[in-house]
């Protein structure tokens, strides 16, 4: 057999299929176009099934917290009746520490099911450690690939916790030096073992996360007598914020405001050697978030069923400084140790709230739990160590990703930017027009008028003028 | 320090060389061999930091590499003592305070 770059990732198709058990042809229409809700319709259980799986498998029902001192706080610095109420799904409660479990007990279940011996998953984050957990409850082999170590040998404190995390639950963990080839080893150990796929983008791993959704809408309604107004989610390859977005639809919260938030590591590359440590935050930022918004098929399996520029209202990105605030402030105001990395949609919340009417309920919809290796000290500490600056003072004149973090003076220096969704938008049809392609067929424009979440005649439009550009860029 | 059969270790072992890896990636990262580490009880009866061993992983796979540590510890912490953040925790509880003191 031959192993080679080229020749493993010659064979991605047939290894996918067999590894994850989804004949992905079967949804596919014309040119660029797939069916995406028979995808998830004919693939993933119901969502009242996997209730019902995941209460077997010990994941969800976690607390809804109202953060009463925060919100006071946020309010003393709004303008009269302003300051919405903030609330907390405090996912950390999950078995393995973060609302990962709940990507992977659909996962674990449907490849026990069919009767796999092992899983694979690849991941640096906290998804690893859920896979580990539910795989040992059910009795399966896990191996998790982490891009862990520099040329140094160096590895983030937040990655080697991971690992130290999966290891205790008895996976094997092969941690590996930085660059995209991590996919291709993943590729040559699932041809290799014959073990499940746990891909994080397959439809089991986002409709995993519907019940995140569902159960903040039937909280919100059992504590508060309401659905929430407005839902923060920290945004990375799109999976956390789709399948909460289809959770809190399908409980009928139809009004609801999905807002993605993401701390900006931009200028950082994330494919370097030298970049790879100089970053405080391993998820949850722009090097995942933008690029899987506006090209959500660069995961590992052929069509992702991770899309949220389906789901999304807004994006907000904030700096790395305010979410090690922010983490502060959860301890000191509210009594939570959590994060840092799962803080990034409490940061935004901050911000935002204070926009918005004292009525309005905006739920933070996960976090992540804490200790050696993740804590704020242990992140700043390391990025110290490699001669990243850390300072007081106002994060949108001082933060630089991978140079400076600048911690808040205060709370009047929280604050946030936004990305226009059409600049997504526009940048998602880039994407396509790349390839070569410059005429659609019907079925191709309501296709990505789904894809991008507006009319027809919007999407045309923008099609005209993406191509128009492109062909006076080429001249 | 030497290892003995059965023992927990650490290997190195190299997957791609540098001219083997996937095209338009950093140069500072294309110059670099792609490698792995992985832990599991040496399958060998002795062996030292540095001799290609085999062993055997927490799920029973067996593989080969170079030995780099015997027993390896967790060494991540929780860090030093961070000044800025310590500050910044104590202005969060001031503000708290006063608030309190305002009766907000």
């Amino acid at each position: 057999m031959d192993y080679s770059y080229e020749a493993v990732m010659g064979r991605k198709n047939e290894i996918v299929r067999s590894s994850v058990g989804i004949d992905y042809g079967e949804f596919e229409q014309t040119g660029i176009a797939f069916d995406y809700e028979k995808m998830m319709s004919e693939t993933a259980p119901s969502i009242s099934e996997i209730v019902e799986i995941q209460r077997e498998a010990g994941v969800g029902n976690t607390p809804l917290i109202e953060l009463r001192n925060l919100t006071r706080l946020v309010r003393s610095l709004s303008p009269e009746g302003y300051g919405a109420r903030i609330f907390l799904k405090d996912e950390a409660a999950s078995l393995s520490g973060s609302f990962k479990d709940r990507r992977a007990s659909l996962s674990m279940f449907v490849a026990k099911n069919r009767g796999f011996e092992g899983v694979i998953a690849a991941t640096s984050g906290n998804y690893g450690a859920a896979v580990a957990s539910q795989a040992a409850r059910r009795g399966l082999k896990c191996i998790v690939l982490q891009e862990t170590f520099d040329s140094n040998g160096r590895g983030q404190p937040e990655i080697l916790e991971k690992g130290r995390a999966c290891e205790s639950y008895g996976a094997e963990v092969i941690q590996l030096s930085v660059g995209p080839e991590l996919f291709y080893y993943l590729l040559r150990l699932l041809e290799e073992t014959g073990y499940f796929n746990a891909s994080l983008y397959t439809p089991y791993g986002i409709a995993g996360v519907e019940t995140l959704g569902a159960e903040i809408v039937e909280q919100c309604r059992t504590q508060l007598g309401r659905e929430p107004d407005h839902v923060v989610v920290t945004h990375a390859g799109g999976g956390n914020l789709t399948g909460t977005a289809r959770g809190l639809l399908k409980a009928g919260a139809t009004s609801c405001k999905v807002i993605a938030a993401s701390v900006d590591l931009s200028g950082l590359h994330m494919a370097s050697d030298n970049d790879f440590n100089r970053k405080s935050f391993t998820t949850g930022h722009t090097g995942f978030g933008v690029p899987f918004a506006v090209f959500p098929d660069r995961s590992d399996v052929p069509r992702n069923a991770a899309r949220p520029l389906r789901y999304m209202d807004r994006y907000v990105l904030v700096t790395q400084g305010e979410v090690f605030f922010a983490t502060e402030m959860l301890a000191r105001l509210e009594g939570m140790q959590r994060g840092p990395a799962g803080n990034t949609s409490l940061a935004a919340a901050v911000a935002l709230a204070g926009e918005l009417p004292e009525n309005d309920v905006m739920v933070i919809q996960e976090t992540e739990y804490t200790g050696a290796g993740k804590a704020p000290s242990a992140q700043l500490s390391f990025a110290k160590s490699l001669g990243v600056e850390v300072v007081r003072g106002d994060p949108r004149e001082l933060d630089k990703p991978g140079t400076r973090i600048a911690l808040p003076e205060s709370l009047s220096q929280f604050s946030y930017n936004e990305i226009p969704l059409e600049r997504l938008k526009r940048s998602y049809i880039r994407q396509i027009l790349k390839k070569g392609i410059d005429s659609f067929s019907r079925e191709e424009r309501d296709y990505l008028s789904q894809e991008l979440r507006c009319d027809i005649e919007t999407t045309d439009t923008m099609i005209k003028e993406e191509l128009r550009n492109g062909k006076a860029k080429k001249r | 320090m030497k290892a003995v059969k059965g023992q927990w270790v650490q290997i190195e072992a190299q997957i791609l060389s540098p001219k083997e890896r996937a095209q338009g990636i950093p140069e500072d990262t294309s110059k670099l061999p792609y490698v792995m580490r992985v832990k599991g009880y040496l399958e060998d009866d002795e062996a030292a930091p540095g001799d290609t061993v085999s062993i055997r992983t927490l799920i029973q796979r067996l593989l080969t590499g170079k030995l780099l540590e015997v027993e390896p510890a967790y060494k991540h912490n929780f860090g030093s003592h961070v000044a800025e953040l310590a500050d910044a925790g104590n202005t969060i509880s001031q503000l708290f305070r006063s608030l309190e003191d305002k009766g907000h």
